[in-house]
């Protein structure tokens, strides 16, 4: 389990006095935690439980039951690319088999330098404009191996 | 000054929108001319993205798609004046793409400036919730009623019958829930509303809350849209600014209350009692049914849950009336449908249309065609739990009833089309292994089935017993079909045999034993 410092356990506590008396607290209450120290660590799982008197079970199951929400953290950047229907009918395939071998890892994982975490995605509403990837909050569309790569070396050597 | 527009959607940003506007900016300044820059919504012809407007005395002037590398060149053709140049569109009224659709829901998308309440008013913005305010709740609910508007989410269950549940149903707290979790593959027509119209949305939903008598609302927004997450929030304040939400709505006393959601990723959740589970700061299990969520819905309470579309579609019903709205379409399928083209199409983007319109004039005459010039083989409309459509269908107009006529949807309007190299088995296959993905798990005939269909995929196009496993495919289809809580294990049969029964050649079939 990772350990969290006093100031990230300091932010998480301050996430849950903001959050705790919402009608729904838990679903904003994890994107708050994860917009900010970037995952939602297990470490914090027992103060939200305490906060919205939930056990650290349900929480645990509704942290895993949705894609968006980590439990390590990510790379510096995290890629996702979309693999539903619109994207292959352009030729996502090829696309993702690309972007897999020149970063040298297989989807939910993390590049050798940290710098780009890759995820699957199933849809961007980019549809348009397929294949599609989003790289941290921005789309990019009609990717081909050639702009993939220009993006990748970007973020690398930013 | 002479105004300018550079596009703010996902889409034309995704094609480098931001980096064009810089470099007009740039050479504005360095050209010591003045130009007010205007960071519209999409038209929605997005081959021509990022597609640059300038406002002229005749109208506005399109060109596109423009990049920083044009932005001189555009310069000394004049374009601020409506110089010609290579990539001279002329009028965008007159362009015949936009000519030939039927805006109603989209009337402003791309016009106006998607955060500018004062654009959004002089183009019309706010007349419903005028008219909406000097209405009864029920007659409000009947004028919906009237115009014969339709689910846009997919599922096409009359509006106002669901507003009326709502509306006599007795309790001290009511909700109205946009279900704006668009994760169907092929759509963007709520993500476009959003981004390019969000007032529009939000004048539904508060219409929704004088009708029903419900005084919070909640935007329920998937996680993949952040552009759309940051339009919302910044018009939702500008509205509360401006008393069109809050305590006191346009000084007539009445309440309502927006509040934007995320969701986190996960399909299953556009299902809307998941949703509300969701928004209730649970796991996205599927509820059973009944009790309906218009008797029993968020925390218990009655709730209206709606699409973007059916939502932001309410203002112009209630500006223009009722008949106005159902003088479009056919059948029992009143208004029109923002269609979206999209996958394997020369021209795609976003065409509303009054129902009726067939799927081949939207495939050539709006699409143009594949974009790698082969023959379009598959088309699959309605998301990834819409059927696969072959070419013999293409004639079919776009119409609820119509399309149930062929065992197929139209869903939220998505259209994915797919050139002549589809392995269409491949595809059946992707329908479950993206079933098994998304699955909430609560019932067994998505949760396993789609798992097991999978590997009987594989079985089948690696010759493994075939006839028995084409055999085992079909049950299994039939087990899902009649056996899952909802559309999602529900539906996936739609993909595989619709694939199955078009294109049995893909899987190790003759071709003449099609069975549709």
């Amino acid at each position: 389990m990772t350990v969290l410092s006093q100031q990230e356990l300091a932010r998480i506590e301050t996430h849950i006095a903001t959050h705790k008396a919402r009608p729904g607290a838990l679903m904003p209450l994890l994107h708050a935690i994860q917009d900010d120290i970037g995952y939602v660590p297990e470490t914090a799982y027992p103060l939200i439980s305490k906060a919205l008197a939930l056990s650290v079970a349900e929480v645990h199951g509704v942290v895993t039951f949705y894609h968006h929400f980590r439990t390590h953290p990510a790379g510096k950047h995290v890629l996702q690319v979309c693999r539903a229907e619109s994207c292959q009918s352009m030729g996502s395939e090829k696309l993702e088999a690309h972007i897999k071998s020149t970063l040298g890892i297989d989807y939910h994982q993390t590049s050798a330098d940290g710098a780009i975490t890759l995820e699957p995605v199933y849809c961007l509403g980019n549809c348009g404009c397929s294949p599609a990837v989003m790289l941290d909050d921005e789309v990019y569309g009609r990717m081909d191996a050639e702009k993939i790569d220009e993006l990748v070396r970007e973020v690398k050597n930013g | 000054m002479v105004k300018v527009y550079v596009p703010r959607d996902s889409t034309a940003l995704s094609l480098g929108a931001d980096r064009t506007a810089k470099a007009i900016q740039a050479e504005a300044d360095k050209r010591g001319v003045k130009i007010e820059l205007i960071r519209n919504g999409s038209r929605g012809l997005f081959w021509l993205e990022p597609m640059v407007e300038v406002a002229t005395g005749k109208g506005r002037v399109a060109y596109g798609p423009v990049l920083p590398k044009d932005v001189s060149g555009l310069f000394d053709a004049d374009f601020l004046n409506g110089g010609k140049h290579v990539l001279s569109l002329g009028l965008t009224d007159e362009i015949a793409w936009l000519k030939k659709q039927q805006r109603l829901t989209f009337a402003r998308v791309g016009i106006t400036d998607p955060v500018s309440l004062d654009d959004y008013i002089a183009h019309d913005g706010y007349k419903g919730l005028a008219n909406a305010l000097k209405m009864s709740g029920a007659n409000i609910v009947k004028t919906v009623t009237d115009s014969g508007l339709r689910g846009r989410g997919g599922a096409a269950f009359p509006t106002g019958i669901k507003w009326n549940t709502v509306l006599n149903a007795p309790a001290d707290q009511k909700y109205i829930v946009c279900n704006a979790d668009e994760g169907d593959s092929g759509t963007y027509s709520d993500r476009m509303v959003m981004e390019d119209d969000p007032f529009v949305l939000i004048e539904g939903m508060t219409i929704a809350g004088l009708a029903v008598g419900a005084i919070q609302g909640y935007i329920y927004l998937r996680s993949e849209y952040p552009h759309a997450l940051k339009v919302l929030n910044e018009a939702i304040a500008k509205a509360e600014a401006e008393g069109y939400l809050g305590d006191n709505i346009c000084g007539s006393g009445n309440k309502f209350n927006l509040e934007v959601r995320r969701a986190a990723g996960a399909y299953v959740c556009g299902e809307e009692t998941s949703l509300l589970e969701s928004l209730e700061g649970k796991r996205g299990l599927v509820r059973f049914k009944p009790p309906l969520p218009a008797i029993e819905g968020l925390f218990g309470k009655p709730t209206v849950v709606n699409n973007v579309i059916s939502l932001a579609t309410v203002p112009i019903i209630l500006d223009k009336g009722a008949q106005y709205y159902a003088d479009y379409g056919m059948g029992r399928t009143r208004g029109t449908l923002p269609i979206q083209l999209a996958g394997n199409l020369k021209q795609t983007g976003l065409v509303e249309l009054a129902f009726g319109a067939t799927l081949r004039e939207l495939l050539y005459d709006f699409g143009g065609g594949s974009a790698t010039g082969k023959p379009i083989r598959a088309v699959q409309v309605g998301g990834p739990l819409g059927a696969y459509l072959p070419e013999s269908q293409f004639d079919t107009p776009l119409d609820y009833e119509e399309f149930t006529k062929i065992w197929a949807v139209l869903g939220h309007g998505g259209i994915v089309a797919f050139d002549d190299t589809v392995d269409m088995a491949k595809m059946a296959r992707y329908a479950f292994e993206f079933c098994a993905i998304e699955s909430c798990g609560k019932c067994t005939p998505c949760r396993i089935g789609s798992t097991r269909g999978v590997e009987v995929v594989d079985k089948i196009t690696a010759g493994n017993h075939h006839a028995k496993n084409i055999q085992v495919l079909r049950d299994l289809s039939d087990t899902m079909l009649n056996g899952s809580l909802c559309a999602l294990g529900g539906m996936t049969p739609y993909p595989v045999l619709s694939a199955l029964n078009h294109f049995p050649e893909d899987f190790g079939l003759p071709k003449d034993k099609t069975t549709a």
